[in-house]
This record gives structure tokens, sequence and C-alpha cells, in this order.
């Protein structure tokens, strides 16, 4: 079935056999390989995508329940011009290790901000709670989440932002 | 085994009831209801269940949706557990349910996941997710209920060949505020209280609700008899997050002063359906809420209960919640 959608600000199409993931759809037929496949069961959260303004296990539903939808995978957070402030923060403490958790990790801290970016550290526990990590433990994602809350909630961050 | 792989399906996506219908009774068996999916992709990943036609409802917007009724509330089967969670509604007048739906899963999976799929969900026995011909399969065996079965998560009530428990968060609390299910079918609808909705081994053994094939559970309507009551639920799990629970608590209580006037007390994960603790209610009703009255609702709580090998700790586990829920609610 041919299945349209946007992803990432741009109008995408492809065919694919209806049993097709939104996850297979993005890595296997777009080519967009940054959501992740872990468990495929919707334990891990590394395949977090953002549709339509909520986070969603990609590996847990069909492309086609995505069409003529509105989704932002990972790498519609960065381009030419820089990172999101979110991957800033988590480059500039280290957040992460293997890094296979960060797509995920940073689509939900990302669908967190938009909504609330002065999230407490409560509202981000619970918000990443979906997402697991197997290297760091947490502290260091969680920090890089509050300090870009602190960017995304200042005056100097453009509210017309793109990202 | 191929990851992220599903057998081949038919994807039918109506847009109203009655193109539903239809779809349902060209394919009969071989038909499959899709809601958000959450417990459905997990079958046909296993290659457990290869149905030949998935009929997504999420079309039908008749089915979505939290309606303020002179009766009480009534939400639409496809209404996802976050809007659940966070509707107004619901928080204002019915917090119990919405704090169940919080406690189910995961946020990912309470975005899509709907009430409708979370009451018609299937046992979460391993044995029988694997995909083994164990009686509740069709087969002749139960792997859990021997000497070696694994069975830390299995029930301590009901047993009847199948010892699978029902895995809904937000089944003992419809239980609790006597909501009743509406289900449609192409010729007529039907309405059952949401206690016998469902059903354990002993009525069917390879289903866990009433639900025929052709038929379609529409909404779920809670009277407004349980309104802004006292109201208490906690789960206990292994996992805080995507855990599904061990035992769950769920109760109304409506109190006059300090005595308890009325109540309605259920759980989940002892029995194949939620179990509704009538001995509970008899026993606390027109007491005075008080330590003494919590410990002799906990010491009546687990009555009758038979565990299998390795769940003995669910006995204690119930005469707790019981207890909190009296006293702490
Ligand atoms: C990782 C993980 C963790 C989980 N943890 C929990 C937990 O902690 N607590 C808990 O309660 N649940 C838990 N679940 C189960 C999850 O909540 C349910 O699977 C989900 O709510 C089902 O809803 P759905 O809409 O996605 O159902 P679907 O998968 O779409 O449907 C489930 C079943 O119900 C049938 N069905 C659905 N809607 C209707 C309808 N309107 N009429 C007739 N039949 C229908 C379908 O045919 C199917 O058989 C977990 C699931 C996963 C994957
Ligand atoms: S408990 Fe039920 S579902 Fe599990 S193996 Fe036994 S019969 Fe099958
Ligand atoms: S791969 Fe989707 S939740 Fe783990
Ligand atoms: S950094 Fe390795 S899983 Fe999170």
């Amino acid at each position: 079935m041919l299945v349209e959608l946007t992803v990432n600000g741009e109008w995408k199409s492809a065919d694919c056999p209806p049993e097709t993931t939104l996850l297979k759809f993005l890595r296997e037929h777009l080519m967009l390989t940054g959501a992740k496949l872990g468990c495929d069961v919707g334990d891990c959260g590394t395949c977090t995508v953002i549709v339509d303004g909520e986070s969603y296990n990609s590996c847990l539903m069909l492309a086609a329940r995505a069409a003529g939808r509105d989704v932002t995978t990972i790498e519609g957070l960065a381009d030419s011009q820089g990172v999101h402030p979110i991957q800033e923060a988590f480059e500039e403490l280290g957040s992460l290790q293997c890094g296979f958790c960060g797509p995920g990790m940073i689509m939900s801290a990302k669908n967190l901000l938009d909504k609330n970016p002065t999230a407490s550290r409560h509202e981000i526990k619970d918000a990443l709670s979906g997402n697991l990590c197997r290297c760091t433990g947490y502290t260091k994602i969680i920090e890089a989440i509050e300090g870009a809350g602190r960017v995304m909630s200042s005056d100097k961050y453009p509210q017309s932002n793109t990202f | 085994m191929s990851r992220d792989m599903m057998p081949h399906f038919e994807l039918i996506q109506p847009s109203d009831m009655d193109n539903a219908f239809e779809v349902l009774e060209r394919y009969g068996e071989g038909a499959w209801k899709l809601a958000g999916g959450q417990d459905s992709y997990d079958w046909f990943k296993d290659r457990v269940k290869r149905p030949q036609a998935v009929v997504d409802l999420n079309g039908i917007e008749e089915l979505k949706g939290i309606r303020e009724t002179p009766e009480g509330v009534e939400i639409g089967a496809l209404t996802t557990l976050a809007e659940i969670a966070e509707s107004d509604l619901i928080t204002g007048s019915f917090s119990l349910l919405a704090q169940a739906a919080s406690r189910v899963a995961s946020p990912q999976i309470r975005n899509v996941g709907t009430i409708g799929g979370n009451v018609c969900q299937d046992a979460r026995c391993w044995y029988y997710r694997a995909g083994m011909d164990c009686y509740r399969a069709g087969g002749n065996t139960c792997y859990a209920d021997t000497p070696e079965g694994m069975n830390r998560e299995h029930c301590i009530y009901g047993a009847d060949r199948c010892v699978a428990v029902s895995p809904s968060d937000t089944a003992p609390v419809l239980v609790a505020l006597d909501a009743s299910m509406v289900i449609r079918n192409s010729a007529r609808e039907r309405i059952v209280a949401a206690q016998d909705f469902f059903i354990g081994p002993d009525v069917n053994i390879e289903r866990m609700t009433v639900l025929e094939p052709g038929e379609i559970l529409t909404a779920i309507r809670i009277p407004s008899t349980w309104a802004g009551s006292t109201f208490y639920f906690e789960k206990v799990a292994d996992r805080n997050v995507w855990d599904f629970p061990l035992v769950n608590i769920a109760a109304a209580i409506k109190m006059s002063g300090n005595t308890i006037e009325d109540i309605r007390i259920a759980c989940a994960g002892v029995e194949c359906v939620p179990r509704r603790l009538t001995v509970v209610e008899d026993v606390v009703r027109g007491s005075s809420r008080d330590e003494e009255t919590a410990d002799l609702a906990a010491s009546s709580a687990a009555r009758g209960a038979i565990p299998l090998n390795f769940n003995h700790f669910k006995i204690p586990l119930l005469e707790n919640l019981v207890r909190r829920a009296i006293r702490d609610s």
C-alpha cells in the first residue's frame, strides 16, 4: 500500500506491505535509521518518534496509521546550521555512553519540553519512564534535559524554532 | 527469527460501524479487530496469531471520546489511556480510573493503547504468549500448573485447567465503579455489567471476555453513583513502568463522617477475571474507618485462595493492599 506522510517537515511517500511498522517504514523505506530497533515489543523506547505532537514506540505502530500525519524523528532535530538544545546539552554533559538509547531519549525529552520547557525533575523522569538506558544510570541524561529546558524557556530561544 | 516483522495480513480501515460489521462478517474468524495494537502486534510479531484481515477501528469517530451523559460518563472504547488519564471529566469525578490509566505500561504505550483494548487484552501467561499448545490455545495441558511450571504471576483463585490472570489495570476499576460495557454487532446492542464482561476458564477457556467474534465493544459507561467518592488505587509490579500488575487494587468508598457507608473493591492479578472482593465489602460496610477495620478487612481479603508453587506471596500482598485501601484511602 502507498503510505504518504510528513516526516521532519517533508512530504514523503513509499509503497510498503500493510503489516509494515512505522519503524521499519522509516528505516527501510525512507532510509531514516535514527530511530532504533531495540526490544521490538514496547519495552525500551529506543524507537520513539513524535507523531502529531505525541510520542509513540514506532515498533508498535503500523506505518499505515501514520499516513497523512506529521512525524518527527531524531533526524529532524539537527541541520547544517546546528543541533537542538537537547542534543547540545547531551553532548556537553556527556550524557550518553554507547548512544543506542539516545534517539529515543531525546525524542521523549523533546516531546516533554515542547509542551513544558520548565518541567521538574519528577516530570522529566516520568516522561522518560518508557525509555531504557543500559549504560548510563540516567543522571546525566536528566541533568541535560533540565539544562535544555532552561535554554528552551529563555527569552533568547526563538519561539518559532523550526526544530 | 527476523525482527520487527509481521506475517502478511490485509489491512482494512473502515470509517463507520456498518462498514466495520460488514468486514467482520465477511472474514469471520479470520478477522482481527485492531485498536491501539499494543497487545495485537506482539501476537503478530511472534507469529502466534495470524489473522487474514486486520480491521483497524481507529477511523470510526463515534468510538472515540469522553462524554458527560445524564447518567454519568460515557467513554468511547477507542479512547486512549493517555486521554483518560488527563481528562477533566475523569480526573474530576472518577480519579480512580485516571490513576489506573496513568499506571498502565509507559507514556508511549498510553498514547496509543485504548481503554477498549486494555479490557479486551489477552492473557499474559508466558507459555501461552510463546505459542505453546496449552489448554487456552486449544491443547490439552497447562504448562504453568506443573511442578516445574513458572507460575509466579499466575492465579490464586478460579483455576480451571488454566491458571492465567486478568492483566489489566483498568478492569478492576471498572468493576469497582460498577461500569457497564456497551457491545454491538450488526444486528443489536447489548449492555453487560463490567463484572459480567470478564469470563474465567470455567465459562470459556479460550476467551477472557463475553465478546463474540462479530461484536465490537463500543463504549464504557460509568454511572454517577460513585462519582467523587473516596478512592484508592495501588498497583504492585516488579518494575514501575511497562510492567503488568502482580496484584492491583481499586476501591470506591462512600464515607459518612468516619463511617464506611458503602464500598466496592476489586483487584486484578489474582484470578482470570478482575476479582470483586465482596467479603471485604461485607466486613467493612457500616464500620468506622480505623486500623482495626483495616486489619479485619485484610484478614478476610484472601480467604479461600489456593496458591500455586511460586505465587504464595500474592496472599500477603493482596491482604496488605486491602489493608491500605481501607486505612489510607
Ligand atoms: C510493554 C507493555 C507493557 C504493558 N503494561 C501494561 C500494564 O502495566 N498494565 C496494563 O493494564 N496493560 C499493560 N499493557 C497492555 C496494554 O495496556 C494493552 O495491551 C493496551 O491497553 C491494549 O490496548 P490497544 O488499544 O493497544 O489494544 P489492541 O492490541 O488493539 O487490542 C487488544 C485486544 O482487544 C481487542 N479489541 C480492542 N478494542 C476492541 C473493541 N473496541 N471491541 C472489541 N475488541 C477489541 C483486539 O481485537 C485485541 O484482541 C502493556 C503492553 C505492553 C506492550
Ligand atoms: S495458565 Fe492458561 S494460558 Fe498459561 S499455560 Fe496454563 S492453560 Fe495456557
Ligand atoms: S524497539 Fe520499540 S520499544 Fe523497544
Ligand atoms: S547510552 Fe547505551 S543504552 Fe543509553
